[in-house]
């Protein structure tokens, strides 16, 4: 790649650990001809090409999408899950929000329940298992109803939705001193009980993932808000919120 | 020789039930035979991928009953590519009541696919949307809704009713996460498990039936054996051969290629779909390219100065010296025509002279119209977050600058081949979702990727997975150890060695990078002999030099990006010669296929309905510059063919 006149460079501070057993440390290493335009795991990318080039190990570290929607992606930036811009994944995040001759200090989503599987991915497995607790309505396929036949108010289904966005990446969990997953959990439980599709199973369902929660080695939350400031959709509290009445509710049912 | 085509002699069967257009799924499925309950327990099921196709496919299987083995090269199920959809899905519900029924979607498809579709799968397609939707709402997905509290719809290119059911600018999401809630389900209750982290890198067949896969555990690098009584590929389409796409950078044809050398015909691989509507490419860097909802063509305009070469900012041009060339050229549809159409108009104006930006490989797309109309607010409603995503991307704001945008590889229509059953040349081996090549013909129109994926998990599949199990699969006792799956075996680990023993320079990722300019420039949205020709020397001679110049770095045994990429630019390297060889003998224009050489005298495309009215099947003959070809002819018995106007 070509120098530009508007290129930066930056000292890149990064958690390398070979593989889960292993105890990591932080390696420095240097880049330059970074543009404003690339995004975070573009300068990575540049980074691990100049690695291999050298026949070293690059640094592992996982995406996919690479716009924000599958989750994949989740990175330790000085300290903040996904960086210093909120409402942003780390792939969605451009270079052009640092200052050239930066030191960033790059680390994974750390968490019990999040083993490091090599440098800077983890395991965020239990997050399925707490949906297969009860993340879903019950029924077979082919036996739903002409759609319309349910009718749901335009601002019920919104609510549903701002819940339902959740991609599932755990920066909430990173960012909690507590390492829990409620606000992860409480997406879930809110999405459906905002519906008249969720209603059937929400006590179970409210239950079940909450066993499962607290069985994965999630912590409880104690309203310190971190979530809600690291979650790149902006998922508000009042799910937890929500949850927590709901569940309460449950158990006195039940 | 290396341009000469050779004939196979397959006669290929496509399974098309009897009976008028409108009554051979319902005939099929009343004579279609059945597993008994206690039986289906008894089979194990395979299924790759867990995208809209695979997630629906597991869930449904399991719910009947059957035991599935689900893989992905993914941690969690929920990030399949299908999470990216962004725009919608089409189902002929008529809520709108504008004149919409399942007959009008099947003949816009085949209309849209200019004609090179099979009819009876199409129509199927269109009965089954209307399942899709009531599916979806019962699992909860939050589609959009009218404030009286029925589903809403927007419009989308080639359709002239609205049918487009959307959750936002998320709808693939939403849908994923229906049917990954389902999938969870059955994971819980135990019918089907899953298997994370895993990249199917080769089929076992026996008896010439598909009987298991062999995968590599992206984790620890351990080379794995599963059988099945039957194996389901949902492995999505491979739209990242042109390295820069709006794909996921793990995205591949890599798990269709190995079937391909198993036995599975490919059919038109030439048929991609070049998405118009994309943040055009900022630098060499670029890893990836962003999407920008077709859904915007609802309310933005496409315009170019009329001038060449204007400097002037778009917001100095005056409405007079804009050229909003596809109001102008297709007055019928305008903004909303196809995507093919959409992508090469863009395309000349910029060949011509009038793109725009710094690179003038763009053209812009406009809202100033919309915001005085409906207000700006209601344009957020809308499409804030794309807008949001433009303005983090280009760093301009769209509500006050016009979009620039670019055509940008998007979709495959190509694929495995499948009959009327999604079933492969290879007994037992099914293919679903964009993996396969069924329903687009040549071009597929927007919001109809979502609704084929989830109609042959959910709806189709479950029919005709049991007709062939009852009819043709014994639920016999499973094993691995066999000599088929020790060869398959050590075909996977041999290769995965070769290719850490290179020792040369240059990574996978400068490998892919250097293919993708090839089939961008050669095989992308414009083609001729020429340079096809060109491309098939340039692929042969780039696929040398990586068998002997590929550096990999890292081990096998652990989680290791370069192995996995390595694998898969190689197979990359062997689909594009066959992409650019389809092309080539394809001497017509059709959909996304534009040859230079065959266009009207406006510049549209000229089909050759005599000569070329068929699926190009290729058969692998062992080394992939010398595919066989196999026809199987398209008959047209509902649908008039006719040149495709949008006028
Ligand atoms: C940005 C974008 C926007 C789109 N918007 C729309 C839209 O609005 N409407 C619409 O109808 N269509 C849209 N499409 C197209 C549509 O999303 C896809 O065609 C569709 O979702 C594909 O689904 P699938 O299940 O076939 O494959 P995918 O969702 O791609 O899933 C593939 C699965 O296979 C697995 N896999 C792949 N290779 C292997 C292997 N070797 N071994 C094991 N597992 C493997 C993956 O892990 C994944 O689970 C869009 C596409 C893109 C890229
Ligand atoms: S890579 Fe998909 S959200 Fe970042």
């Amino acid at each position: 790649m070509s120098s530009t006149s508007n290129a930066m460079k930056f000292t890149l501070r990064i958690w390398r650990q070979k593989g889960p057993k292993d105890s990591g440390k932080l390696v420095d290493y240097k880049v330059d001809d970074i543009i404003p335009e690339m995004s975070f795991l573009e300068m990575l990318d540049v980074l691990n090409e100049k690695l291999a080039a050298e026949g070293k190990d690059p640094v592992a570290f996982d995406s996919d999408c690479r716009e924000g929607i599958c989750g994949t992606c989740g990175l330790v930036i000085n300290g903040i899950a996904h960086g210093p811009l909120a409402g942003t994944t780390t792939c969605g995040l451009r270079m052009r929000h640092f200052r050239s001759g930066d030191v960033i200090t790059i680390e994974p989503f750390r968490a019990d329940s999040f083993p490091i599987i090599k440098d800077l991915v983890v395991d965020r497995t239990a997050f399925d298992r707490i949906v297969q607790a009860g993340g879903y309505v019950s029924f077979n396929t082919g036996s739903a109803p002409d759609a319309n036949s349910v009718l749901v108010s335009k601002d019920a289904s919104h609510d549903s939705m701002d819940a339902a966005t959740c991609i599932g990446c755990g920066a909430c969990v990173a960012a909690c001193p507590n390492a829990s997953a409620h606000l992860f959990t409480g997406a879930k439980v809110y999405q459906f009980a905002k519906i008249p599709q969720g209603q059937p199973e929400r006590d179970q369902r409210v239950l079940n993932m909450i066993t499962t929660h607290d069985k994965e080695g999630f912590g409880d939350c104690s309203n310190h808000g971190e979530c809600e400031a690291v979650c790149p959709k902006q998922i508000n509290i009042k799910t937890i919120a929500q949850m927590r009445r709901d569940y309460l509710v449950a158990s006195l049912r039940t | 020789m290396p341009y000469e085509l050779i004939m196979g002699d397959t006669e290929l069967d496509s399974k098309v039930p009897d009976g008028p257009i409108d009554q051979k799924w319902t005939l099929y499925k009343q004579n279609a035979k059945l597993v008994l309950p206690a039986n289906k327990r008894k089979y194990t099921i395979i299924i790759v991928g867990t995208g809209l196709a695979g997630a629906s496919a597991a869930a449904t299987l399991g719910e009947l009953g059957y035991k599935v083995k689900s893989f992905c090269i993914h941690d969690s199920a929920r990030r399949a590519h299908s999470v990216a959809a962004l725009g919608g899905i089409n189902a002929a519900k008529n809520y709108q009541n504008d004149g919409d029924s399942v007959w009008r979607l099947f003949y816009d498809t085949v209309k849209g696919g200019d004609f090179r579709a099979r009819e009876a799968n199409v129509h199927r397609l269109a009965e089954v949307s209307l399942n899709i939707i009531d599916q979806a709402a019962a699992q909860g997905v939050p589609f959009a809704r009218e404030y009286g509290g029925t589903l809403a719809n927007r419009s989308f290119g080639g359709a002239q009713v609205s049918r487009t059911f959307y959750a936002r600018g998320q709808t693939g999401q939403q849908l994923l996460y229906g049917a990954y809630g389902s999938f969870s389900r059955q994971v819980h209750e135990k019918n089907v498990t899953l298997y994370n982290n895993r990249e199917m890198l080769d089929l076992v067949v026996k008896d010439g039936k598909a009987r298991g896969i062999i995968t590599r555990n992206l984790i620890t690098g351990e080379v794995e054996r599963h059988a099945g009584h039957a194996v389901l590929l949902c492995t999505g389409g491979y739209g990242t051969i042109f390295y820069l796409s709006t794909n996921a950078v793990n995205s591949n044809g890599t798990a269709a290629w190995r079937c391909h050398k198993r036995g599975a015909f490919f059919a038109n691989p030439c048929y991609t779909q070049i998405h118009p509507t994309c943040i055009p490419q900022a630098g060499d860097f670029q890893s990836k390219l962003t999407l920008m909802s077709e859904s915007l063509r609802n309310d933005g305009r496409v315009w170019v100065p009329k001038k060449k070469g204007d400097d002037r900012h778009p917001n100095d041009i005056p409405d007079e010296e804009r050229d909003y060339y596809l109001e102008r050229r297709y007055p019928a549809f305008g903004n909303l025509v196809p995507r093919d159409i959409a992508s090469r108009a863009a395309k000349k104006a910029c060949d011509e002279g009038y793109g725009v930006g710094p690179t003038k490989r763009a053209v812009y797309l406009d809202f100033k119209s919309a915001i005085q109309r409906m207000g700006e607010d209601a344009v957020r409603e809308r499409y804030g977050n794309l807008f949001e995503m433009y303005e983090e991307i280009t760093g301009e704001d769209p509500y006050k600058v016009p979009m620039r945008i670019y055509p940008a590889s998007h979709y495959t229509m190509g694929g495995l081949w499948v009959d009327y059953n999604l079933m492969t040349t290879i007994p037992g081996l099914h293919c679903l979702g964009e993996a396969n090549f069924s329903d687009h013909g040549s071009n597929r129109l927007g919001a109809s990727a979502l609704m084929q994926g989830l109609s042959d998990g959910y709806f189709v599949i479950p029919y005709t997975l049991g007709n062939y199990l009852a009819q043709h699969q014994p639920h016999d006792e499973l094993t691995t150890d066999t000599p088929e799956f020790e060869a398959a075996e050590k075909n996977v680990a041999d290769n995965l060695k070769k290719l850490m023993e290179i020792g040369g320079e240059r990574t996978p990722q400068d490998y892919h990078r250097e293919l993708g300019k090839i089939v961008w420039n050669y095989v992308g949205m414009s083609r001729d002999e020429e340079g096809l020709k060109k491309a098939i020397t340039d692929i042969r001679e780039l696929r040398k030099d990586f068998w002997s110049n590929l550096k990999v770095t890292g081990v096998n045994e652990e989680f290791n990006k370069n192995l996995e990429f390595a694998g898969r630019v190689a197979d990359y390297l062997e689909l594009a010669e066959l992409m650019a060889i389809d092309a080539l003998f394809r001497e017509e224009s059709c959909g996304g296929h534009f040859r230079e050489e065959y266009k009207t005298e406006a510049g549209e495309a000229r089909r050759n309905d005599e000569d070329f009215c068929y699926v190009a099947a290729w058969e692998w003959n062992g080394d992939p510059t010398k595919p066989k070809l196999n026809k199987e002819n398209l008959t047209f018995e509902n649908v008039k063919l006719a040149q495709r106007s949008y006028k």
